[in-house]
């Protein structure tokens, strides 16, 4: 059972927890019994699994489909739907964990038709079981929108201003508007939360996706009795995509404040770092405790709180929303700013990948020669050099690829002061 | 005087089943996702020093990726091309001092990747689960060659031959054909019959046919090989043993370490095999590990490896000086045999001390001497030229220029030749470049 620690103590949305690692509403926080186990892992809450009106759901088997990149997960995504027991039964759980573990958070999340009623006599119902906050799910991409829910309220923004409005109107516990990435721009179903008096969006919800094909099958994964169907796709390989659209809200004049519980693909305690760095209050997990079991908490913790205190930083909002005023647009960048490739020949191990990746697919600024004893080295033409960094990244030495900085005498230039720019003329 | 093999600890022979114990895989085969592992921690060097090292030219990155990339056939296609005996090569190979060695991995110091078990893995999954040849025939050249000897060369030879269009008639002079692969090669490197199963993996090319017990100079000769085909191939290995040129070294329980060998590649019953208790090898090479090592697995008591230089010195790898000694092999270095002590049978063997003096190997007064029932000769192999007599021959190796003998028409690779090393892949390799010179003589394009 993982150690808590005082400097992760936080607050999300008003709502206090003893550390920001909350477990997702998916699989792992179905029922009584997973719960109690992330509790004893050392999780700080749960969103429990989504509930709906009954009578409850049917789900299928297969559930997931699995994205690998060599012997990896990646990614994972998952054509579940939302809890398929009965309400009753998920009320009298949570009111069973909420006695039980009074320092945990427990989060309701629900779901329902798009109908005024449904939304506020499901949203009080959970809200009497004790929780400390609900959950709006208007993200699930895969069943539930083929029934007008889920993602397909999500996708709509005047239908998440509506939906948050109705269940603020009847309870007064914090709202988490959950937001699904499937849509062009996060700002717009941020803004439309925001108009329904959220007290904080959870983002993202998963990502559309067909992970694989079954070439036997033909048909892809996974396959339900020879038929497959899109899901809802998560893991590390969506953090890129999550880290972006929490940054987008808090670059945003009008959502900048909103609070953020963040989720995609947290995996390791510095995923977490950096979601926060960009301004989440709270993070939220689900794959990563899939793929290993709750015990990940425990580094989470550790190395949360290890990194704080070498940093300084004596609690969560001493460096949150640090990395945000350094995220601009491309328009901001100093396209002055030079930067060479610098290969340290101790430490090459003569593999000849930066060689290889920059001659055929970047700038040829890489010299690969063989000595008569056969040493190879490989040197850095610097007036070939763009600095792009592919070599830094594809080598597999730790540092021995860096890029140096250059002095080339120019002055801080962006595109906007830029005279190619057709706007200056 | 019965030889018998014993366990050492009981004094009691060994039964049945510590035999077939002793003498399974010495590297047990990758599994699915052991390969699929190995082949993860590979870098996919570009231009690797692996491909390079091997004497072959496998593109082990790229066979490796397809490992990985669960194109286990492709991958098994990659090697094969190259290198026909690939599943061989990748059982016997030396591979700490060829591909292996120059993994860019050592440099960081750590483990290089397991090339050999890669490539084992990859050519074993295709030749159990294929029945179609991977390989196809270029249009008939109408034209027949003879090969001489079903060797690594000689089949090597031979199949890249039949691919190109040409017939081939393989002339063996033993009963099974395979050469070293089939009679000189320890069998826990060679277990399954691996030997036989290659052979007719490789024959299922089709256009080539093996003659078998047709010795050179008995059954067959160089002129009427070269009058009745288009071209002959000569890749006859090295069919001589050097002798200690000792007195009695004819004596009862002393022979060569390659016989030795054979018997035990060719006894199934590996209880039926006459050892002594108290073996002394001599010799320095992987012949001398292999016959110490299978001596200790059939029970010996005591094996006892000697050679008349130091361990630096010794040809054969450090991998099979660990594996002798993981055996409970003692080997004593500086030391060299200058009496043999036998009535019939040998009892003991007097070895003289040497010392290197202005690195001129030198014997001192010192004796020492050994209790000895059986005497194993690995002190090397030489050409037999008995037959060959029309050939240019320089240091016991045929004269050749890309592969031609001194006689038109006439080509040569393998152990016969100086190309490489010594080894099996070498062989394969001379083999396969023969054949690509022969076919381009009998198409008048050299």
């Amino acid at each position: 059972m993982a150690i808590q620690k005082d400097n992760l103590k936080c607050t999300i949305a008003g709502i206090e927890s003893i550390n920001p690692f909350w477990l997702a509403s998916a699989p792992p926080t179905d029922k009584y019994t997973n719960v109690v186990r992330a509790f004893e892992a050392g999780w700080g809450g749960v969103v429990w699994k989504t509930l709906g009106e009954d009578p409850a759901v049917v789900n299928v088997s297969s559930r997931y489909g699995i994205h690998k990149n060599r012997n990896h997960i990646v990614g994972m995504n998952n054509i579940e739907l939302i809890s398929d027991r009965p309400l009753q039964t998920n009320l009298d759980e949570i009111i069973r964990v909420r006695k039980e573990w009074p320092d945990r958070v427990i989060i309701g999340s629900m779901m329902a038709v798009i109908e005024e009623r449904a939304w506020k006599e499901l949203a009080v119902k959970i809200a009497d079981s004790g929780v400390h906050g609900i959950e709006l799910n208007l993200g699930c991409p895969h069943g539930m929108c083929e029934r007008g829910m889920g993602s397909a309220i999500g996708q709509v923004p005047e239908m998440v201003e509506k939906v948050t409005r109705w269940v603020k109107d009847v309870v007064d516990i914090p709202v988490f508007t959950k937001l699904t990435p499937n849509i062009t721009n996060i700002l717009w179903s941020a803004e439309a939360a925001m108009k329904g008096g959220c007290d904080a969006v959870a983002l993202i919800n998963t990502v559309n996706s067909i992970t694989s094909v079954d070439l036997d099958l033909m048909a892809p994964t996974p396959t339900v009795d020879g038929k497959g169907t899109h899901g809802g796709y998560c893991g590390t390989a969506v953090k890129p995509i999550a880290l972006n659209m929490v940054a987008e809200i808090k670059r945003n004049t009008d959502t900048k404040d909103l609070k953020i519980s963040a989720i995609g693909g947290i995996e390791t305690w510095k995923d977490a770092a950096e979601f926060i760095a960009l301004g989440a209050h709270g993070l939220q997990v689900c794959t990563a405790a899939m793929l290993y079991g709750f015990r990940i908490v425990d580094d989470m913790i550790a190395g949360l709180s290890n990194w704080m205190e070498e940093k300084g930083y004596q609690s969560i909002e001493d460096f949150r929303g640090m990395a945000i005023p350094n995220t601009v647009d491309w328009n901001a960048l100093n396209m002055n700013f030079d930067t060479k490739a610098k290969i340290d020949q101790d430490s090459c191990i003569e593999c000849g990948r930066c060689h290889i990746a920059c001659e055929d697919t970047s700038h040829q600024a890489i010299e690969f020669n063989v000595a008569d004893d056969g040493k190879r080295t490989f040197t850095v033409i610097d007036d070939e050099c763009v600095g792009c960094n592919l070599c830094m990244h594809i080598c597999p030495v730790p540092d021995c690829i860096e890029m140096v900085e250059v002095d080339n005498g120019l002055e801080y230039m962006n595109w906007s002061n830029n005279p190619l720019n057709p706007l200056n003329n | 005087m019965a030889l018998e093999p014993c366990n050492p600890v009981t004094g009691r022979p060994l039964t049945t089943n510590q035999l077939k114990q002793n003498f399974t895989d010495l590297h047990k085969p990758l599994n699915f996702q052991q390969a699929l592992e190995e082949s993860d921690r590979c870098l996919y060097c570009y231009d690797a020093p692996c491909i390079q090292a091997c004497p072959t030219s496998i593109d082990i990155p790229t066979f490796i990726h397809q490992i990985r990339s669960d194109n286990t056939s492709g991958a098994a296609l990659t090697i094969l091309s190259e290198n026909i005996m690939g599943g061989t090569c990748a059982r016997v190979c030396p591979t700490e001092v060829l591909c292996e060695q120059v993994c860019v991995l050592n440099v960081s110091h750590q483990q290089p990747v397991e090339i050999g078990l890669l490539q084992r893995h990859a050519v074993d999954t295709l030749i159990s689960n294929t029945n179609k040849h991977p390989f196809k025939r270029a249009d008939s050249t109408g034209k027949t060659v003879a090969v001489i000897g079903a060797g690594p060369a000689g089949l090597s030879c031979a199949h890249r031959l039949a691919m190109l269009g040409n017939d081939v008639v393989v002339y063996e002079a033993k009963e099974k054909s395979g050469g070293l692969n089939e009679y000189g090669l320890a069998e826990y490197k060679m277990v399954d019959n691996f030997a036989q199963k290659e052979i007719d993996f490789l024959l299922q090319i089709g256009g080539i046919s093996i003659k078998n017990n047709q010795k050179l100079g008995v059954s067959i000769s160089l002129s009427t090989l070269q009058e009745k085909y288009d071209a002959v191939f000569i890749g006859v290995g090295l069919g001589t043993t050097y002798r200690l040129g000792l007195d009695k070294e004819e004596s009862q329980g002393i022979s060569d370490a390659v016989d030795f060998i054979e018997t035990i590649r060719q006894t199934k019953d590996k209880s039926q095999i006459q050892v002594g208790n108290d073996v002394v090898v001599i010799g320095a090479g992987n012949t001398a590990i292999d016959a110490a090592v299978q001596a200790k697995k059939l029970g010996t008591e005591n094996v006892t490896l000697v050679y008349r230089r130091g361990e630096q010195h010794m040809s054969a790898t450090d991998y099979e000086i660990e594996l002798a000694r993981k055996n409970g092999i003692v080997i004593k270095t500086w030391l060299t045999p200058s009496k043999i002590i036998a009535d019939e049978h040998i009892a003991q063997i007097e070895c003289t001390k040497t010392e290197l003096i202005n690195d001129k190997l030198t014997e001192t007064v010192f004796k020492e001497t050994i209790k000895c029932d059986m005497l194993l000769k690995a002190i090397g192999q030489t050409l037999n030229d008995s037959d060959l007599v029309d050939l240019e021959i320089e240091k016991s190796k045929i004269v050749v220029d890309n592969y031609q003998t001194s006689i038109q028409g006439v080509y040569a690779g393998g152990d016969a030749i100086k190309s490489g090393e010594d080894l099996t892949v070498q062989a394969v390799e001379d083999g396969k470049q023969a054949a690509i010179a022969i076919d381009k003589h009998l198409r008048g394009e050299l």
